[in-house]
């Protein structure tokens, strides 16, 4: 006990120097603690999200970049398919499928045009509000509340992809009739409407003054709208039966669609249907395609190891050195003890003392930080992963 | 309480020889040790408290053949009966005076720390005028007033023997005799004998006798 009291004095008194010994120690023991922590849960995560996603049909190309706009609601842009595709399953009656549009963002969070049958598939729970129901309703993800400060009776104006290409995208306030419950999942931060609400957005489907009704244009005997037509930038009551759609909804476009299959037999009858390598389209089981990607960070992981091992190796030659010094410094001391009557022992004792508590107090640290990081690992690999869309 | 016979100490085969025929303290004593600097003054408190190992001859500090103990005994005897004044006071810059003056308690379970003893502490801290800063470092203190932590030290295990090694050798003019008459007083109020190696010449009437050194060292034979 002396020795701890007499090791503590001197940390206590040398703070400066104690603390960046703590601090660098306990940095020592907690990098790679984190680091492990935080790798298996983004990779249980990840392989998680991919699992929870039977199989998903998309344009033929890069399977990850299809799996990365679909599950992850990334940058990654893959061709579209046709909404001809989504009734080609419907069609086989083997599984449900559900279309994505992800090609637009507000806020810096992407808008997820979907069906209701995505928020039965991820099991959604609002935490306020209501699901969707008419065109133009938007439901925001926990983070997408959290960061931008909405809630339900607030709204959002999708970003225009091209200020200058008048024919195409214009800004849609759309107003915010739910929140979802947090999920730690990339769902957290995304903005879902309905596909057609998606397809407004993109241009193919528009409201104007009433120049034509909708039943002309639906007949094909209206004139076309001008220049001078107001069209409008917001959903509501009175101008929702304006809105309309130009074309064959088959030819309507989708990022992807995630494929339900009724049972094994369906999944593996549906895999046959896209096997065809020259076909434009693809069906893919994002779960073999994860599972590549987490092997591939896992091998860039063990280079980090060792880099981390030396960093690691040289943090404690460090540490070892200040000891060494501070040994020496205390040289007057052990002699002081040793003429009043201190036996070897405690001479080592003493010495040792100072270790230990250093060792003890950067092992207090690091465990609370690693005990920390393990709490919140789920909500912070989702915000890591929900980083990249 | 002090009795040396034939004392016979060298420093390797080249280095000086020290040979003590008799030496003699008697209780409550205090008997200054002069001499040139290199004769072995130190050497002979180190060899008194056990710190080094005599080449032949008896030593006999209160009743005890100290060149018979083993390592472990000797600390121990040294802590219980041996109290040391150094020149650099040698007071731990992280320790309060107070810590300081219990520092012996910490380092030796021959010593046990208890009420009386910080008691005790307290008391030699009033007497030797620090009583008011015991919570101070070392850092804090004058030069006097480090010496004056180092004696309450000294004292505070109760010893029966002081060594003192130019206790008074870094302090004013005005301090050493302060301080040397405090190191008497307070070694005069436990019974403890003093033996202080010391060049402050004008000093030396104030102690009971006085030993010159040179007397003791031997140059070692010619190769």
């Amino acid at each position: 006990m002396n020795a701890l009291y007499l090791a503590f004095a001197y940390l206590r008194y040398h703070w400066a120097r104690s603390l960046v010994l703590v601090l660098v120690a306990a940095l020592i023991m907690f990098v790679p603690v984190a680091t492990q922590t935080l790798l298996s849960t983004s990779e249980r995560a990840l392989v998680a999200r991919g699992e929870a996603t039977p199989l998903l049909l998309g344009s033929r190309g890069s399977q990850l970049d299809l799996t990365m706009a679909a599950l992850y609601f990334s940058d990654e842009r893959p061709d579209p398919v046709t909404m001809g595709e989504v009734e080609r399953i419907w069609d086989s009656d083997l599984g449900t499928p559900i279309p994505l549009h992800t090609a637009f963002s507000s806020g810096g969070f992407r808008i997820v045009g979907t069906t209701l049958d995505y928020f039965d598939f991820r099991a959604f729970t609002p935490a306020e509000g209501r699901g969707l129901s008419l065109l133009g309703d938007a439901v925001i993800g926990a983070e997408v509340a959290r960061a931008l400060g909405k809630g339900v009776g607030d709204s959002l104006v999708s970003a225009p992809e091209n200020l200058f290409d008048l024919d195409g995208v214009y800004p849609l306030e759309m107003p915010i009739v739910g929140v979802l419950a947090p999920t730690n999942t990339p769902d957290d931060a995304a903005i879902f409407v309905d596909i057609k609400t998606a397809w407004v957005i993109q241009g193919i489907g528009h409201g104007h003054e009433d120049v034509v009704t909708a039943a002309d244009v639906a007949a094909g005997t209206a004139a076309l709208a001008n220049a001078a037509v107001v069209q409008y930038q917001r959903i509501t009551p009175e101008n929702i039966e304006s809105f309309h759609f130009h074309g064959a909804q088959d030819d309507f476009p989708a990022s992807a669609v995630v494929v339900v299959p009724h049972d094994t037999r369906s999944a593996t009858i549906l895999k046959g249907r896209y096997l065809d390598a020259e076909g434009p389209t693809q069906l893919i089981a994002p779960a073999g395609v994860i599972q590549g990607l987490v092997d591939r960070i896992f091998r860039i992981k063990s280079l980090l190891d060792i880099v981390t091992a030396i960093i690691a190796l040289a943090a404690c030659a460090a540490i070892a050195l200040a000891l060494f010094l501070t040994y020496r410094l205390r040289a007057r001391e052990i002699a002081t003890a040793v003429k009043l009557g201190a036996r070897r022992s405690m001479v080592l004792r003493l010495l040792a003392a100072e270790t230990v508590t250093l060792l003890l107090i950067s092992g207090g640290i690091a465990a609370a930080g690693a005990a920390l990081v393990t709490r919140n690992a789920e909500t912070w690999v989702g915000w890591l992963l929900a980083l990249g869309t | 309480m002090v009795d040396i016979e034939e004392l016979s100490f060298a420093y390797g085969a080249r280095g000086f020889r020290l040979r003590v025929p008799q030496l003699r303290l008697d209780d409550g004593e205090r008997v200054a040790i002069v001499g040139p600097s290199g004769s072995g003054k130190t050497t002979l408190l180190n060899l008194i408290a056990g710190i080094l190992k005599p080449d032949g001859g008896r030593i006999d500090v209160a009743g005890t053949e100290v060149t018979a103990l083993s390592d472990a005994a000797h600390r121990r005897f040294r802590a219980r009966h041996i109290g040391f004044v150094f020149q650099d006071f040698a007071l731990l810059d992280y320790l309060s005076a107070r810590q300081n003056i219990l520092y012996p308690y910490r380092i030796t379970p021959a010593l046990k720390l208890d009420g009386a003893a910080r008691v005790r502490a307290e008391t030699l801290a009033e007497a030797c005028g620090i009583g008011d800063k015991l919570d101070r470092h070392p850092n804090a203190l004058s030069q006097g007033e480090q010496q004056r932590v180092a004696i309450c030290r000294a004292l505070v295990t109760q010893p029966r023997l002081i060594l003192s090694d130019e206790a008074t050798g870094n302090l004013d003019p005005d301090s050493k005799a302060r301080i040397l008459d405090l190191l008497f007083e307070q070694a005069g109020a436990v019974g403890a004998s003093v033996l202080a190696v010391t060049h402050d010449h004008e000093l030396l009437p104030r102690f009971g006798r006085v030993l010159d050194f040179a007397q003791f060292r031997e140059e070692a034979p010619l190769p």
